[in-house]
């Protein structure tokens, strides 16, 4: 399912967060975004989930404007995997994949057979089934993120957004999340996944999207966009990219 | 974590517990009426209100009979239905609010309906007035605050904590105002004891009459009880998931505002239920509310009816029974949270 974004504006309290982005997610592609804090990619990713209304613009999944779905209909089309967060209650994991699941339940119900076999595949999927027992506020930062990605497997949305998905995690858990995200994308999944990090773009990504103050700056393959003129525009920062077999790696200049 | 299968099987004991209970109940009191004769009494009623005959030959005395159907079966009904209301109401608030130390009191529906109370009682009004007085009055200032919440801009549950706070305090100035100008030879010490909640005002009618409010709320929390574990994680992650966040939220707290306000107008202020129970589930069944939620309709049931059977047997004078929830709820409160084990 691909997803396209057509000048999308958002205004928070008089300030312009988004100024007329347009930009499409092809089918089976993982898109990076990359930005300072603050310019806009939370609040795009809010619009999709419509959890904050645009000002102006269309949010298109397969041609379907998706601020016309009720949040059971968008849930359908779209999956968010939120950064690793605090909980109030105790959840085990299989019940914290289970709820993925209740979109496709009418409001009384209780998920069914159906629904569990459904957490159970997403589970293995990400291979933490056995993790299904533990409850979830035990497991690690790596753990619990892979967590929420068997959750939106289960909720089965084609469209999967990662909220900044490494930002609490250690470098181990890092890779392995975004190569399961890489998974995902090469499974057919349309997978958008914001990152502070320009050198997950560069061995992720299949193409990057630079937001400079509520606009887009950039958006082709991760080589072409993520180039030191434009880090620096992005973070303030002088940046060099050393060229390597394994392709560019980041080096900023305080590491000498 | 528990097993689904061990979840059950201690819902299935709860259960078993309450019902061994509610029998147990109506055998205690200063006139003993023993346990096998109160199945026979109950068992012939039931069967005289559905196949119009009783099924055994009377082996009992009238004043037993009396003693079983008119004054403890209202009284030990009512309790389980107050407790039940405030346990579910407690654990709805404590999951609409993802906050654990939320309980039925939280959006004024007690401190309303208690001045509705106190009102009627200072105007000179029947019991069944003073019930419904407090009952409008229960919701009148839950429909305040859902309104002054909506008005106000930012985080809609910041804003109904606080406007719950605000207009608590509003009606309990009114209570306290009330109290002021109230008789002192009659008309206060009313009010004081309705204040400190009781269940011995309860009469055999009061029992249908209360059990359509709480029917009317109970019914929809425990159908709601899966959506309850999504509204749970979050505002954004519950809609994200696919819920329509803010009409199932106002679903579940208008039923859980309708059974407190119930609760409160039948037996006066009852508090520490809604916020104690709820927590004894966890430990017992977990955080999930598909079992989490009928286990509070049941444990609510069956703390409250075990207070109240301390509340009229422990002394000659029967000890209110608000009292005794706050003087056995605290300190086994104290005992939940010191004691070092898992979070809640």
């Amino acid at each position: 399912m691909s997803l396209v974004i057509e000048n999308l504006s958002f205004h928070y309290g008089g300030r312009e967060v988004l100024h007329e982005i347009s930009f499409a997610a092809e089918v089976g592609e993982l898109l990076a975004i990359l930005g300072p804090n603050g310019v806009g990619k939370t609040t795009l990713f809010k619009c999709v989930m419509g959890l904050e209304r645009p000002c102006a613009g269309r949010i298109l999944a397969d041609g379907t404007d998706l601020s016309a779905l009720s949040p059971r209909a968008r849930a359908h089309r779209v999956a968010l995997i939120p950064q690793v967060h605090p909980l109030s209650f105790r959840y085990s994991v299989f019940d914290m994949v289970l709820m993925g699941t209740s979109h496709q339940l009418s409001s009384f119900a209780v998920p069914g057979e159906r629904e569990r076999a459904a957490a159970r595949a997403a589970l293995e999927r990400v291979n933490v089934a056995h993790l299904s027992e533990r409850p979830f506020d035990r497991l690690s930062g790596g753990e619990q993120q892979l967590v929420f990605v068997a959750r939106a497997l289960a909720q089965q949305a084609r469209i999967l957004l990662m909220d900044e998905p490494t930002a609490s995690l250690d470098y181990g858990n890092r890779l392995r999340v975004l190569g399961a995200a890489r998974d995902l994308a090469r499974d057919g999944y349309t997978v958008l996944l914001s990152t502070h990090d320009p050198q997950h773009a560069l061995w992720f990504a299949d193409r990057a999207l630079a937001l400079h103050q509520g606009r887009i700056l950039a958006l082709g393959a991760p080589r072409e966009v993520v180039t030191a003129d434009l880090l620096c525009r992005l973070y303030g920062r002088k940046i060099a990219l050393v060229d390597t077999p394994q392709g560019p790696v980041v080096v900023p200049e305080e590491a000498g | 974590m528990p097993s689904e299968k061990k979840t059950r099987r201690a819902l299935l004991w709860l259960g078993f517990v309450l019902l061994i209970l509610f029998l147990l109940s109506f055998s205690l009191g200063r006139y003993g009426v023993p346990p096998r004769q109160v199945v026979k009494i109950l068992g012939t009623r039931f069967c005289e209100l559905f196949a119009g005959r009783g099924a055994l030959p009377r082996s009992w005395t009238k004043e037993m009979e009396t003693v079983v159907i008119n004054i403890r079966l209202p009284r030990i009904v009512m309790a389980c239905l107050v407790g039940c209301a405030l346990s579910a109401a407690g654990t709805a608030f404590q999951g609409v609010f993802h906050n654990p130390m939320a309980s039925p009191d939280i959006l004024g529906a007690s401190s309303g309906a208690a001045f509705g109370a106190a009102l009627a009682i200072l105007l000179g009004a029947s019991t069944r007035m003073i019930t419904l007085s407090a009952f409008g009055f229960g919701l009148l200032t839950v429909g305040l605050v859902m309104l002054v919440a909506h008005r106000a801009p930012g985080a809609r549950l910041i804003n109904l904590i606080l406007a719950g706070i605000i207009l608590s305090s509003l009606f309990n100035a009114g209570t306290s105002y009330i109290k002021l100008v109230a008789d002192p030879s009659n008309q206060l010490p009313q009010i004081t004891y309705w204040l400190m909640g009781s269940l011995s005002g309860t009469r055999l009618p009061d029992v249908p009459l209360a059990f359509l409010p709480m029917g009317l709320g109970l019914v929809p929390l425990f159908l709601l009880r899966w959506q309850l574990n999504l509204l749970s994680l979050g505002e954004n992650e519950a809609k994200a998931l696919g819920v329509n966040t803010s009409r199932v939220r106002l679903v579940l707290l208008l039923s859980a505002t309708l059974i407190t306000a119930a609760s409160v107008s039948f037996s006066g202020m009852i508090g520490w239920v809604g916020l104690v129970v709820p927590h004894l589930c966890r430990k017992l069944l977990g955080s999930d509310h598909r079992y989490l939620m009928p286990g509070s309709f049941l444990c609510g049931a069956a703390f409250l009816l075990l207070v109240d059977n301390v509340s009229r047997n422990l002394l000659a004078v029967e000890i209110p029974i608000g009292i005794l929830t706050a003087l056995i709820g605290a300190p086994f409160f104290l005992y939940l949270i010191t004691r070092k084990e898992e979070k809640l």
